[in-house]
């Protein structure tokens, strides 16, 4: 590795301004850049096509990037696969195309260390009472471990003692919760879970009944996604609403991120913006040239992360839509572009090829 | 009458199994129907908002079914199987109704599955059919048509495979293979149309001879094969072969009128993310793609240096397959049956028919290009007219 992941690892994770950021990603992306293209056949085929030379530094903005789509159609890998440790498969929502993510060592380091680095500027370096608000079949039972499983065991590493608030039913053990609240009522609550699974078996769980967990000093971090409570027209605020009426004083951080560049993640700050930290970066994308729009325009997100160096998803153009809201001047004080996300692309049904039922052409 | 049917579906059109008494092909009940139908199609302006519902109202006037039955010839000594069970496509609105429209003309009755997405075509059509239907002169084809929609459903397929006497399969090689194994009777045929792969041939001399009015109407007509329905039809090109001298001046001056023919084309963000993304794919796979050049996001050509995958690639909302051939013979040994539509620019084309009929494994349509989609009762290698009706031989 020409850069050092460990001088990158050791700033603060929101603590890069805009002109220095900007050289350190010219630099370390263009790095990744020739180093894939140098070890992964697959992108260097793509990128000889479209004539894309690797050699010199470009900007974050004129680096080529590869559409995230391609990881469910071709298995692109930059190390032998020797020295693969895991292989990361997401499960799309449509269909049975998974993405297949190729890991080395070296490559989970620093996944782990970067989202370390993320969630600890949020809690502190103390690892905190957790609250899993989910249940704990999901890590155990095998026939359950899933993507959903794995964050939750990747997540457990930052709180202590941790409980699992549902039981194996899917329902809240009120009492339990309570007792684990009582037993550490003069710390801060760290509480992890998934958007969609808080809101229909804690939340509404908890509102039906009356009763509240009852913290008084907690954090929340969330992930998922809003595509179901959309479907039920519950915005960020009314989540965040009802949080704390039934699980009590907490803050609540919604964050962003995609099996395809795990660690470097998106958190919402106390203002309800999504923030690139010193490991990743976004540029928005017009769907009619690909050119790169201002702040304020509505577009197609590209993601940048200088994590992935054992395959090649350090600039990938997503299939979300979003906005940058602005660039090192939230009100929260965190340096990095801040985004909105505005879900799937729209024009996702195409006419035709997604049929996956049946009868997919016409003769 | 609708006895042992399955209730999980819509009636559209009937509310039941339709009379199963065979006519002869082109009968005047089924052509003084069809003219009906074209006239209501048209009368009505709102239609126009779909250029597939007016083809199609085109395709059934008075005079087009009757130039059809005169070139069809002899009708004395044939009529209709007797059912014909028709299971239509999803993605191209108006081919349920040109398949009714096959069945009728070839003398069957009628049971359609019309698509199960929310086509407005489809309703638009449905609505004329029925009002049709109302009217007492239409009683002889009102007996033999019924729509119906359901969603996946082998038992409903089932039932009306159990009895039919012809069976329509759209929908490409998933459809047809899922639907084959349920079985029809013994003396029962089938038609179907498996996913296909569709060529251009453009010769570069005729390309550069054109004046820019021509040039304009070629783009235009390429345009109406490939976008008008994302190219997502199996007689869509998506290989495009040059041939001739210049090969790469008259490349400069067509692909910027096609892209001025697609300035109007809605390209959407997600069109833009999968074509992208398609393209990508490919590139990272073994196509023998050597190069590609973009024209913003509306025009993607991937330049190949080899034919022998190239059937495999499937082109979406603008994405091109060129070869720079020099002849055609060139290609004729990767021809093979899937290949479908022929479309040609500055040819003649007996010549393309005669290097097809040469022993080409492939290849059923050789026509202008622009004409990519006409559907008609030739298609796809079948004479359906023929095919779903019988002969009685004499003598």
């Amino acid at each position: 590795m020409a850069y050092s992941f460990d001088e990158i690892a050791k700033l603060d994770p929101y603590g890069t301004g805009r002109g220095e950021k900007a050289e350190l990603y010219a630099r370390v992306l263009s790095e990744l850049t020739s180093s894939h293209y140098a070890r992964c056949a697959g992108y260097r085929k793509i990128l000889d096509a479209f004539g894309c030379d690797p050699r010199p530094t470009r900007s974050a903005e004129a680096q080529f990037m590869l559409p995230v789509g391609v990881f469910k159609t071709n298995e692109l890998s930059s190390v032998p696969g020797s020295e693969i440790l895991k292989t990361m498969t997401s499960s799309g929502t449509s269909g049975q195309a998974v993405s297949k993510i190729f890991l080395d060592r070296e490559n989970v380091r620093a996944q782990t260390r970067a989202l370390a680095s993320i969630i600890s500027s949020f809690i502190g370096n103390k690892r905190l009472p957790l609250i899993m608000l989910d249940t704990a079949l999901v890590s155990t039972d095998r026939s359950m471990f899933s993507a959903r499983g794995a964050g939750i065991v990747g997540f457990s590493t930052f709180g202590r003692d941790v409980f699992f608030a549902l039981d194996e039913n899917m329902r809240p053990d009120v009492d339990a919760a309570r007792a684990f609240v009582e037993k550490h009522r003069s710390e801060r609550i760290l509480l992890f879970g998934y958007t969609y699974m808080i809101w229909r078996h804690v939340v509404r769980e908890l509102a039906e009944t009356g009763r509240s967990l009852g913290i008084r000093d907690g954090v929340l971090f969330h992930i998922g996604g809003w595509k179901k409570l959309k479907d039920e027209a519950v915005d960020r605020g009314a989540f965040n609403g009802a949080v704390r009426e039934t699980i009590g004083d907490v803050r609540v951080h919604n964050y962003y991120g995609m099996a395809e560049q795990l660690g470097s993640v998106f958190v919402e700050c106390e203002h309800g913006n999504m923030h690139c930290s010193v490991y990743s970066d976004v540029i928005i994308r017009r769907h009619r040239d690909f050119s790169a729009a201002p702040s304020g325009e509505r577009g197609i997100v590209e993601l940048l992360s200088l994590l992935p160096t054992s395959y090649p998803g350090h600039v990938l153009l997503t299939e979300d839509e979003g906005e940058i809201l602005g660039e090192d001047d939230c009100p929260c004080g965190r340096l990095g572009k801040y985004f909105r996300l505005h879900g799937r692309v729209r024009g996702a049904e195409v006419r035709g090829c997604s049929d996956t039922y049946e009868y997919r052409r016409a003769g | 009458m609708n006895i042992g049917a399955p209730d999980k579906l819509d009636w559209l059109v009937g509310d039941g199994l339709p009379e199963v008494r065979p006519l002869r092909p082109y009968s005047d009940a089924a052509l003084e129907f069809l003219g009906g139908l074209s006239d209501a199609l048209l009368r009505d302006r709102a239609n126009r908002a779909f250029p597939d519902v007016v083809t199609f109202a085109f395709f059934c006037r008075r005079a087009n079914a009757s130039r059809l039955k005169n070139d069809f010839g002899e009708t004395a000594n044939r009529l209709g199987r007797g059912l014909a069970f028709h299971i239509t496509p999803s993605n191209i609105p108006i081919n349920f109704a040109f398949s009714l429209v096959f069945g009728l003309l070839s003398g069957n009755s009628n049971v359609v599955r019309v698509p199960t997405r929310d086509w407005p075509q489809v309703d638009v059509v449905c609505r004329a059919i029925r009002a049709l239907l109302e009217r007492p002169e239409y009683e002889e084809v009102k007996r033999r048509v019924a729509l119906v929609r359901y969603g996946r459903n082998d038992e409903i397929t089932a039932y009306f495979s159990g009895f039919c006497d012809a069976r329509i399969i759209w929908g490409g090689d998933e459809a047809v293979t899922a639907i084959r194994k349920i079985p029809i009777p013994p003396r029962s045929v089938e038609v179907t149309f498996a996913d296909r792969f569709s060529c251009c041939a453009l010769l570069a001399e005729a390309v550069l001879g054109l004046d820019n009015a021509g040039l304009e109407r070629l783009a235009a007509a390429f345009y109406n094969d490939t976008y008008l329905v994302d190219q997502n039809a199996c007689s869509s090109p998506n290989l495009i072969m040059w041939l001739g001298k210049n090969i790469r001046a008259a490349k400069d001056i067509f692909w910027p009128a096609v892209e001025r023919a697609a300035a109007k084309y809605d390209l959407e963000p997600a069109h833009a993310t999968g074509k992208y993304a398609l393209l990508c794919g490919y590139l990272a796979g073994d196509y023998g793609i050597k190069r590609v050049t973009r024209h913003g996001n509306l025009i993607y050509r991937a330049e190949l240096d080899r034919l022998d995958a190239a059937e495999s690639l499937r082109g979406l909302f603008g994405l091109f397959f060129e070869y720079d051939a020099t002849s055609l013979r060139d290609a004729a040994k990767y021809v093979t049956s899937r290949w479908q539509t022929l479309t040609y620019f500055g040819f003649d084309p007996a010549g393309l028919v005669s290097f097809v009929t040469d022993g080409l494994f492939g290849i059923d349509r050789v026509v202008p290009v622009g004409n990519a989609l006409d559907i008609g009762v030739i298609w796809d290698g079948y004479d359906l007219i023929r095919t779903l009706s019988r002969i009685v031989s004499a003598g």
